[in-house]
């Protein structure tokens, strides 16, 4: 019972976080959204056995991450929870790939192993810049920036919709799974025998919401069309951004940074 | 089941993006000329109901775990399949910025998995067909049950072959394919019940909501010579791109040999398209075969020392951005 309030409430709290007020969260949400877009591009374009290479791409969300404010445990630990997919299907890789592709003194270590984390880290990676793109823009500013770019506008109003009634419509079902939890004495399972009807009179009283905001929208003169206020614009900041950090990572696919550094280090 | 980034290559993400992309903006189109303004709050606002039935588990029949409500067919059979496919793809947009579920570049691949088979091929081609216009108990679960199947049958299908043609897996396609088909039988058959027995609850209390669905699109409405034509391109770009991928798999194979014979490169074998897909590939790989052509101090004492670099490089390269995170952390003023 308490997990669904807990879901919901983490869910508002990454919401809450676009609020704050800081440089990354000032610029116009176009600049982060096609940053972001090329960090994930450049992670992804690395062939599957590449390891060490990947690893300096996390400058990019530890840098928004510091200069946005935002709470690094909390960040991290919803990374974390997008894991079990990825690794999943990570975890076959040593069973069907055995050559040994690196040697550490006596150690032999096979490509499934390189290339199972090389998928961990390509999906922290990929997480961390999705969770930290919402930590410092916000949905609905996300969803302008998409429509700015070519985003249909039928998309983008049904985006803003969904995302208004999310919490309402959270807080209902909430609700209704603590009431019935509270009244079953104990019984653990909900049957699908009454798993229709209570999820039905959801579906009903959601339908009946809908025609009253319908009716509500027509007042207000509603007519096919949503307006919404457009604010900020590409200036020299946003170009710098997007150019500098675009051009890093693009400078960080062709050269192995890790790989200079240790040989750097080590004197090889 | 939700694709990952971390299993995708750019050129299978970009794919089915844009073929996403392309289903979404004909939905737009259409949802604006048939200009039922109705249907905008309702679409919102059934979004967010998915989100919330998906909050309620119910337990699953004869196994004691329980499952949730995965919503698309449902959206289907209440909105129809263009504002149902516009529905669910905003629902996993927001999972996707959200929980991460997936990531940035999958969504296209969730969208085409999740969102097309339900709404454009289970629900018109399986589910009406099957349910007819006013069906009893016995045939709604049927239909619903068949119709939920194919749909999560053809999703699973999806994201093994996404998977194998992105080539960052090393699973073999025939093993994944018997690990995730049977899976997804058990999440079709639950699904279709789950959505039934909603359906029937909805049937029993408000009859118009279901029927009106129904009545509003006569299934001739539904371009289906344009679908079918829109699923061969899809399949011949998805071909395209898995025959790209053939070719330069042999990666590790490539290697070991280079171990046998000491040659870094397998001869080339003399077909014409497969020397043009060599070329082309050595123009568009930023480094090809980086990291696997073993240099020539490929010796082992060499290739250790390679790999102790890499090693104490990619420690440092962390320590280092960690170390730019705490420099640019803001102090907490005092006070």
């Amino acid at each position: 019972m308490l997990a669904i309030d807990g879901n919901l409430l983490d869910f508002k709290r990454l919401d809450l976080l676009a609020l704050k007020e800081s440089p990354v969260h000032r610029l116009d949400p176009r600049a982060k959204v096609l940053t972001t877009l090329v960090f994930i591009l450049c992670v992804v374009s690395f062939d599957r056995y590449e390891l060490a290479a990947l690893l300096p791409f996390a400058l990019y969300p530890v840098v928004l991450l510091a200069l946005g404010d935002l709470p690094a445990g909390y960040i991290a630990r919803k990374v974390a929870v997008v894991l079990p997919f990825a690794v999943m299907v990570g975890l076959f890789n040593p069973l069907f790939d055995r050559q040994v592709l690196l040697q550490l003194g006596p150690l032999d270590i096979w490509g499934g192993w390189l290339s199972c984390l090389s998928i961990v880290v390509r999906a922290l990676l990929t997480a961390a810049a999705a969770i930290v793109l919402v930590a410092i823009t916000g949905f609905p500013a996300i969803c302008e920036a998409l429509e700015r770019l070519g985003m249909p506008r039928v998309f983008a109003v049904q985006l803003l919709f969904l995302y208004r009634y999310i919490f309402v419509l959270a807080d209902e079902g909430g609700r209704v799974a603590r009431a019935r939890q509270l009244r079953a004495c104990g019984t653990k399972g909900l049957g699908l025998r009454h798993f229709g009807p209570l999820v039905g009179h959801l579906l009903l009283r959601t339908w009946e919401r809908a025609e009253r905001v319908h009716m509500a929208m027509l007042a207000r003169g509603f007519a096919g069309e949503v307006h919404t206020r457009r604010q900020g614009r590409f200036g020299a900041a946003e170009g710098a951004f997007l150019l500098g950090w675009g051009s890093l990572f693009v400078a960080l696919r062709l050269y192995n940074l890790p790989h200079l550094l240790g040989q750097l280090l080590t004197g090889n | 089941m939700h694709m990952a980034d971390a299993l995708l290559s750019p050129a299978v993400g970009g794919t089915l993006w844009a073929a996403s992309a392309g289903t979404i903006a004909w939905c737009s189109a259409r949802m604006r000329r048939e200009l039922d303004d109705r249907k905008v709050p309702l679409m919102g606002v059934l979004g967010a109901f998915v989100f919330a039935a998906q909050m309620i588990n119910f337990t699953i029949p004869a196994t004691g775990s329980s499952g949730h409500l995965g919503g698309g067919l449902l959206l289907a059979i209440l909105l129809g399949p263009h504002a149902a496919f516009l529905t669910i793809a905003s629902v996993l947009f927001i999972q996707a910025l959200f929980f991460a579920d997936g990531g940035l570049l999958a969504l296209g691949c969730n969208i085409f998995n999740l969102g097309v088979f339900p709404a454009f091929l289970a629900y018109p081609l399986v589910y009406r067909p099957l349910a007819g216009r006013h069906p009893g108990q016995a045939r709604l679960v049927l239909a619903a049950v068949v119709a939920a199947v194919t749909a999560l049958q053809l999703g699973a299908f999806a994201v093994v072959v996404e998977t194998t043609a992105s080539g960052i897996s090393a699973l073999p396609f025939a093993g994944f394919l018997l690990l995730m088909q049977p899976i997804h039988l058990a999440i079709g058959i639950i699904e279709g019940l789950a959505t039934a027995a909603v359906i029937a609850f909805v049937v029993r209390a408000r009859p118009e909501l279901v029927t009106a669905a129904l009545a509003g699109r006569p299934a001739e409405q539904l371009p289906l010579r344009g679908m079918l034509a829109g699923f061969a391109l899809a399949a011949l770009l998805l071909g395209g791109v898995v025959s790209w991928f053939a070719s330069e798999h042999p990666d590790g194979l490539e290697w070991s040999i280079a171990r046998l014979t000491g040659e870094t490169e397998l001869p080339q074998p003399a077909g014409r398209l497969h020397g043009t897909l060599a070329e082309v590939q050595e123009k568009v790989a930023v480094l090809p075969d980086y990291t696997l052509r073993p240099g020539p101090a490929a010796e082992p004492a060499g290739r250790a020392g390679t790999s102790l670099a890499g090693v104490v490089g990619g420690l440092a390269t962390l320590a280092l951005c960690a170390l730019c995170g705490l420099l640019l952390k803001k102090r907490p003023r005092r006070g």
